[in-house]
């Protein structure tokens, strides 16, 4: 019973799963309002239970293959958080594109779950159920827009390598079973407090693991999908995959590499290391030659990846909090820009291309700015808060002696700067190609504007959530 | 008394925000009321503080007000230094800042920038007063460059002249080769001592006489030397010390009030104040010390001489104060400190004098500033023609006036010095003073004595300036004529300047003519019997009177005989000449170079451009990589994993 508690959010959240599941079978079709009413509020549920359920200390359930700390609730609030956003901002661009149905928040829901799972996961097979459940939800997710090509096409890559992926991390896990007998962190952690424990079929099984996250996080060389389903999906969807995932594989990363497996930190640390690099390059240099917002913001979030990476390099409680901070602050920025890409589509029209922002600050002054604050958040521009996400981590670089891997962030970042200044120029500096309005609801506005003005006051008060991270890792 | 310190310098700040930003809200009324208030307050803070000092015998203070920020060890502070020497020359800029106010009211009073005019004027007393109050390098440099600005803005107060453009950035770019050296010799003591603190830095100053540098291999200089130089090298911008005096005579394209207050009484005298206030340094560089000497020696005389061929009443009174500037110099070189200090009191009162009596003249010639044109204005304007002629006799050194006692001490120093080039500078000044008396006179005889070289009747009959430019005029003539009675005492030969001065004992001149003073009376009467410096003066004046009042028909025979001369004097010795010719268009090539080789072709082609190039490049590669095809995708992972799997095989 008592390990029950521990999971009463994610228990409370199946059974509201099931309610709007059932009552979206038997709602008509144009009644879809109340499935996205319900869902707000399973959320909003979900939150209440985990905040009055949140015990404060660590307590580890089912055997050990279940943990419940406070680290893993702020998580998930801000998980609860990001879809809560992605359903708001989507209501709206879905009904004019006539696909608001109820599977997408059943959907989004589900993905929600496993997101928790893994949060909350213990054991290598508990992070792996989460992680399908949740990746089974994207892929559906995906190719929601049935009737379109390059929506299948987008799904259909992300399935199969997907499916490739999580081969290879059940792959992993196997060896690590193999050679320590158990799949519980707890007693695998146990396992790595023995010098010598260091064996081949350990580091084959490693670098597995490895790649399995790394696909996960969309990190260079397995990153291939990222562009493709970003672009391909819905901008709904889009937004969905790029915020709120983002959350679950910092949790695998940490539950994993940083937790159960840091006795083996030297040899995964270089492996990140080299990924993060390459996903740095990569993301900073590729986007650059990107017309398509979309595109241009998939690059960017594969080289915000390497920035997240890097705080597990240094393998200190200092890295791990600039990583949780990186993740979070990098959530809210990334929903905010998938926010304005929606803000600006209307019926018939995406406008995820670069040039569909020229010349905005002309129609319309107020979310021009707020894309600028997005964007000079992203390229890591004081006061706001990307800047202090990205000192975090390169202060815990430099703590560790890590001179070259500080600087060659430093370098890519500043190659970055580029083109999120470039659609700062565009909508400041260049004519708009059209004179016409934006049209959107007012809880849309109000809610993306808070999104915006968040990164500006978390930058200035960076101290909150750079503690409050601080004081739930420890 | 942190709070009357802060009042002192914030009051004008506050007065000059208020009438600067305030646009049409302020009414022109207003506008002088507020910045007077301002400058009155802070002038009566000052006599407090003053009052306290002597009077209460209050102790120096020497605290930080605002912390600003840290770099490293360095810490970057407000603070405020008030000893005796701060006291004084606050005293002195906020009582001129003050009749120069007054004395706005009348002579702006038809311009359109009249309230634009006393926020700058309240501004630059702010910036005066943070440059002379500050305890530190930074806020030196802070106050040091404001005032800079300010008279930037002054001199081309009247933006539509062209002449007032040029030559307020001829002033801006001389200054700025100044600022660089000043820049410099901050920076060697940042480096030598690691702070940025007066106190630090003085207590430092006998061990850095010690240690050298070596500028290029094989040539050693002594640290501190260097540093003192490259001060010196911004006090001979910001005091117009030659060949940097340049951009003094051509500043006079300024509202007149400003040439007294900023060009004449404060903003030029803070290369003397800086020198003064660092004697601690300066005293252990004996290079230092023998080029201030020279230098100073220099402009003292050639200055002087240009005075003489100069038409331009404002002109003459500018070049009269590079001159006098170069007596303060020579002052500081022979480690007269307080000499140099108390000759910048005296002068800051006459020459503000001099100049708001030919801003008076200006106006009631109607904006006519060639005194040749001028000539027979006594019968219409008494009290200007009495406080020009005060001005006069104090800037001459006639005995019993202010002048007098400041220039006759600081020769005298300069006879006993026993300096390197004492000798050099002691002919100087002595030429100096016949040459001082000689224009000051021309100029005199030529505006107010003789006939009127141009009609004065009807409309335009000069009239005598309103009460507000003549209550300036009566107030300073009054301090120009007693100020050196009580002071030279305490100054030169007490211990006024006790804990702000330091002198060492085989450089104290002062102390040596200070055996035989007792009391000013005397002092006259001694100089009258030993010094020729008195007679100098009068044979100047004498001069001026036979060449321009008596035998005006001379002249001209005079001026042919000595053609070449003339032609050289006319020219300013060619200075802006060899700029103009060799060094402009030198720099401007290096400019030119710069601009496109340095700066289109490498930095903004080769390495912003270029590498954005190659980076734009280098992406549309990579973007092929991502061909679309599942199998590509799929290839690339199980690469990864593959060169992944290889390492970790490869590593146990």
């Amino acid at each position: 019973m008592a390990d029950l508690i521990l999971a009463a959010p994610e228990i409370f959240l199946i059974c509201a799963i099931c309610v709007v599941l059932l009552t979206d079978v038997f709602l008509p079709a144009d009644k879809t309002i109340v499935t996205y009413s319900l869902a707000l509020l399973s959320l909003v549920g979900t939150a209440a239970m985990t905040a009055y359920f949140s015990v404060g200390e660590t307590v580890i359930g089912f055997g050990g293959s279940f943990i419940a700390d406070s680290a893993g609730s702020v998580l998930k609030t801000f998980a609860y958080l990001m879809v809560a956003i992605c359903f708001l901002y989507s209501r709206d661009y879905l009904e004019r594109a006539g696909l608001l149905r109820g599977e997408f928040f059943v959907l989004g829901l589900f993905g929600l779950l496993g997101i928790m799972v893994i949060i909350s996961g213990h054991s290598l097979l508990t992070l792996y159920l989460g992680l399908e459940l949740l990746s089974l939800s994207l892929y559906a997710l995906v190719a929601f827009n049935r009737d379109s090509g390059i929506c299948a096409e987008a799904a259909m890559k992300y399935f199969v390598l997907g499916a490739i992926a999580s081969g290879t991390l059940l792959y992993g896990i196997s060896f690590l079973y193999g050679v320590t007998g158990t799949v519980e962190l707890q007693a695998l952690g146990q396992y790595f407090r023995e010098p010598d424990a260091l064996s081949l079929p350990l580091l084959l099984g490693l670098t597995f693991i490895i790649v399995g996250i790394a696909f996960k996080f969309g990190a260079v060389p397995f990153h291939m999908w990222l562009p493709d389903v970003y672009q391909g999906a819905p901008t709904p969807v889009t937004l969905y995959v790029g915020s709120a995932p983002k959350i679950a594989a910092f949790a695998l990363t940490w539950r994993v590499l940083a937790d159960g497996l840091l006795g083996l930190h030297e040899s995964w640390a270089d492996m990140l290391a080299v990924l993060a690099i390459l996903s740095l390059g990569i993301g900073s240099i590729v986007a650059i030659a990107q017309s398509n917002l979309k595109r241009m913001l998939a690059y960017s979030t594969i080289s915000h990846v390497g920035f997240i990476l890097m705080g597990f390099i240094a393998g200190t409680e200092d890295g791990l909090r600039a990583s949780m901070f990186y993740t979070l602050t990098y959530v809210i920025m990334a929903a905010g820009a998938f926010g304005m890409i929606i803000l600006l589509s209307r019926r018939g029209f995406e406008a995820e291309n670069l040039e569909d922002f020229k010349g905005l600050n002309a129609r319309n002054p107020w979310f021009a700015f707020v894309m600028l604050m997005i964007m000079f958040s992203m390229a890591g521009v004081p006061p706001f808060v990307g800047f202090y996400a990205k000192v975090v981590v390169l202060e815990s670089l430099l703590a560790t002696d890590m001179f070259w891997l500080a600087g060659s962030a430093v370098f890519f970042t500043v190659i970055g700067a580029f083109y999120y200044l470039r659609v700062v120029w565009y909508m400041y500096f260049v004519d708009p190609l059209n004179e016409e309005s934006l049209e959107a609801a007012t809880d849309f506005r109000v809610v993306l504007s808070v999104n915006g003005l968040a990164l500006l006051v978390l930058g200035i008060f960076p101290g909150v959530l750079l503690n409050l991270c601080a004081r739930v890792l420890s | 008394m942190e709070a009357v310190y802060l009042g002192i310098v914030l009051s004008p700040l506050l007065a000059a925000l208020i009438v600067g930003l305030g646009g049409r809200l302020i009414s022109r009324p207003t506008a002088h009321w507020v910045t007077i208030i301002g400058v009155l307050a802070s002038f009566l803070l000052s006599l407090l503080v003053l009052k306290d000092l002597i009077v209460d015998g209050a102790q120096v203070y020497n605290g930080t007000v605002y912390h600003w920020a840290t770099i490293g060890n360095l810490s970057m502070e407000i603070g405020f230094l008030v000893d005796h020497l701060t006291a004084l020359m606050v005293s002195v800029v906020t009582l001129i800042s003050l009749a120069v106010h007054i004395y706005t009211i009348g002579y702006m009073k038809e311009d359109p920038g009249y309230q634009r005019f006393f926020s700058y004027i309240s501004l630059f007393t702010f910036a005066m007063l943070m440059l002379v109050m500050s305890n530190n390098f930074l806020q030196l440099f802070f106050g040091w460059e404001a005032v800079g600005v300010v008279s930037y803005l002054l001199i081309g107060f009247w933006y539509k002249r062209q002449a007032a453009i040029f030559a307020s950035l001829k002033a801006f770019l001389v200054n700025r080769v100044g600022d660089f050296g000043f820049l410099l010799g901050i920076a060697a003591l940042l480096w030598a001592t690691g702070s940025l603190d007066y106190k630090q830095v003085f207590d430092d100053a006998e061990r850095l006489s010690g240690v050298s540098i070596t500028v290029f291999s094989g040539v050693d200089w002594s640290i501190l030397s260097l540093a003192c130089i490259c001060l010196f090298v911004g006090a001979m911008a910001k005091s117009a010390q030659m060949p940097l005096h340049i951009w003094l005579p051509d500043s006079m394209e300024g509202p007149t009030p400003i040439s007294a207050l900023i060009h004449a009484a404060t903003m030029v005298t803070a290369g003397i104040f800086m020198v003064a206030r660092m004697s601690p340094l300066f005293e252990f560089s004996e290079t230092a010390l023998s080029l201030i000497l020279v230098i100073g020696a220099t402009t003292a005389f050639f200055a002087g001489l240009l005075g003489i061929v100069q038409d331009d009443i404002k002109r003459v009174v500018a070049y009269s104060t590079v001159s006098q500037l170069g007596y303060m110099t020579v002052a500081l070189g022979v480690s007269a400190y307080s000499a140099g200090i108390f000759h910048l009191a005296t002068h800051a009162f006459f020459k503000a004098l001099l100049f708001l009596a030919a801003g008076s003249v200006i106006m009631a010639m109607h904006h006519e500033q060639n005194i040749k044109k001028m000539g027979g204005l006594r019968r219409y304007m008494p009290i200007t023609y009495w406080s020009a002629l005060i001005g006069t006799l104090a800037l001459i050194g006639f005995p019993g006036f202010s002048g007098f006692f400041s220039k006759d001490a600081l020769i005298e120093a300069v006879h006993v010095s026993t300096a390197v080039s004492a000798r050099y500078a002691y002919w100087c000044l002595l030429g100096g003073v016949f040459i001082t008396a000689l224009y000051s006179f021309r100029m005199f005889f030529l505006v107010f004595h003789g006939e009127a070289r141009t009609e004065l009747s009807g409309k335009k009959t000069p009239k005598e300036s309103p009460i507000v430019m003549t209550v300036p005029l009566i107030i300073l003539a009054v301090f120009s004529v007693v100020i050196g009675w009580p002071t030279i005492g305490p100054l030169l030969f007490g211990d006024f300047f006790a804990d702000s001065l330091r002198v060492l004992d085989h450089h104290d001149v002062l102390g040596m003519v200070g055996t035989e003073f007792h009391g000013p009376t005397i002092f006259i009467a001694h100089s009258m019997m030993s010094s020729p410096v008195v007679y100098l003066a009068g044979a100047g004046s004498l001069t001026a009177w036979f060449f321009y009042l008596k035998r005006p028909d001379l002249r001209d025979l005079i001026k042919q005989r000595i053609r070449l001369l003339h032609h050289v004097l006319v020219n300013k010795y060619y200075f802006d000449y060899l700029n103009e010719v060799f060094l402009l268009p030198r720099v401007r090539q290096a400019a030119n170079f710069l601009w496109h080789f340095g700066d289109e072709n490498i930095i903004d082609g080769r390495l912003v451009n270029g590498s954005a190039r190659t980076i734009a490049s280098v992406s549309s590669v990579i973007r092929n990589m991502q061909s679309g095809y599942l199998y590509h995708y799929a290839f690339s992972m199980i690469i990864g994993l593959a060169v992944l799997v290889g390492w970790m095989v490869l590593r146990t």
